[in-house]
């Protein structure tokens, strides 16, 4: 591998672009193929461009074997992201889960005294209400909202940002009940049953889980699911 | 954006400490397992880098293969070519040899250069 196209790799995994590196292993010769550009040039980028494709949506790299020599195709997804909303016992449990997962965690509550540091050692914290700060973080589809906050002002703007956005998974704290009403308020908000339905409430799979460490548990697991199996899918409360 | 990418580019990071090796004027060899059969400890894609005084980066396995592919890492550094490794092998000599645990690994090594690629 020539130094440039290291250079290229790691600035592309910088601007959190999907990419795929394809090594053809003998005679050695590498491409980069990348889901948001126009149809490359490159002959091996061509040939392999199904495969580099298909290893970028299932996030699995791929060993090709055949009479013309092996191509390993290794798929760089932007990173998994979870952003928590509301620096609550719960979200401190969940953080390093998260982050054992390998998500980045961001930790988005305008209350220092919760959002802070000492409570959230090694993830990023925004002290900034969730109307301003979801837009600056950019939601994507390697992205996961979870809302714990228990407080309408406050969940309510962080799943209309996550709404409209293509994050994979969104979750929101709350008995059912306390979920019916929330979907009725945003449904004046103008989304529809189907976009409604993408809300998972009462938040995390049904594991039975009591304290702040199992909840935690339960949506991490919720996440991974819908990651993992995105075509399962419960039936809506 | 500052939210991003500590994962991706913590100091532990191989592809990372590839180029921060290179700009330090070190020769430098990049180790990715290929394949694995069974219950091999790292994933296919799982990298290493291994610099000329055999400082390496990252893993291959649960860390029982890391000493021989650091050892033909700098064969690969010498030479200029790549090496296909596998390890693994399901009988009584597997814990010897490495994967204790009975899976198999298939590890491709090639320099990385500032000039142009080696076959």
């Amino acid at each position: 591998m020539r130094r440039s196209l290291l250079t290229e790799i790691l600035e592309a995994r910088t601007a959190g672009r999907a990419m795929a590196v394809i090594t053809q292993l003998q005679p050695l010769e590498h491409a980069l193929y990348f889901a948001d550009d126009t149809p490359t040039a490159n002959k091996l980028a061509a040939q392999y461009q199904s495969e580099a494709e298909q290893a970028l949506r299932s996030d699995r790299n791929v060993l090709i074997e055949s009479d013309q020599g092996n191509v390993f195709i290794q798929a760089y997804n932007p990173p998994l992201r979870v952003i928590i909303v509301g620096a609550v016992h719960i979200a401190q449990f969940t953080a390093p889960i998260a982050t054992q997962l390998n998500y980045e965690v961001t930790v988005v509550d305008a209350r220092r005294a919760f959002a802070n540091a000492q409570r959230f050692p090694n993830v990023h914290v925004v002290n900034e209400w969730p109307d301003r700060a979801l837009p600056k973080l950019k939601l994507d589809h390697r992205t996961a909202v979870v809302a714990l906050t228990h407080d309408p002002k406050l969940d309510d703007p962080a799943l209309t940002g996550a709404l409209r956005s293509n994050a994979f998974y969104i979750g929101a704290l709350g008995s059912r009940k306390t979920h019916a009403a929330r979907i009725e308020r945003l449904r004046k908000h103008g989304f529809d049953d189907a976009e409604l339905r993408r809300i998972r409430g009462p938040i995390g799979l049904d594991i039975g889980a009591a304290s702040p460490g199992e909840i935690a548990v339960s949506i991490m697991a919720e996440i991974t699911r819908t990651l993992r199996r995105p075509k399962l899918r419960e039936p809506s409360a | 954006m500052e939210s991003r990418n500590i994962m991706t580019l913590r100091v532990d990071d191989p592809l990372h400490t590839a180029a921060a090796w290179l700009k330090d004027g070190h020769n430098v060899a990049l180790a990715t397992v290929i394949a694995t059969w069974g219950s091999s400890p790292r994933p296919s894609g799982s990298q290493l880098v291994v610099n000329e005084s055999g400082e390496f980066v990252g893993s291959v396995s649960g860390g029982c293969v890391e000493g021989a592919v650091v050892t033909e890492a700098l064969d690969v550094i010498r030479s200029g070519q790549t090496k296909l490794l596998e390890f693994g092998v399901p009988n009584e000599d597997a814990w010897e040899l490495g994967l204790a645990c009975g899976g198999q690994v298939t590890i491709f090594v090639e320099p990385v250069t500032d000039s142009v690629n080696h076959g």
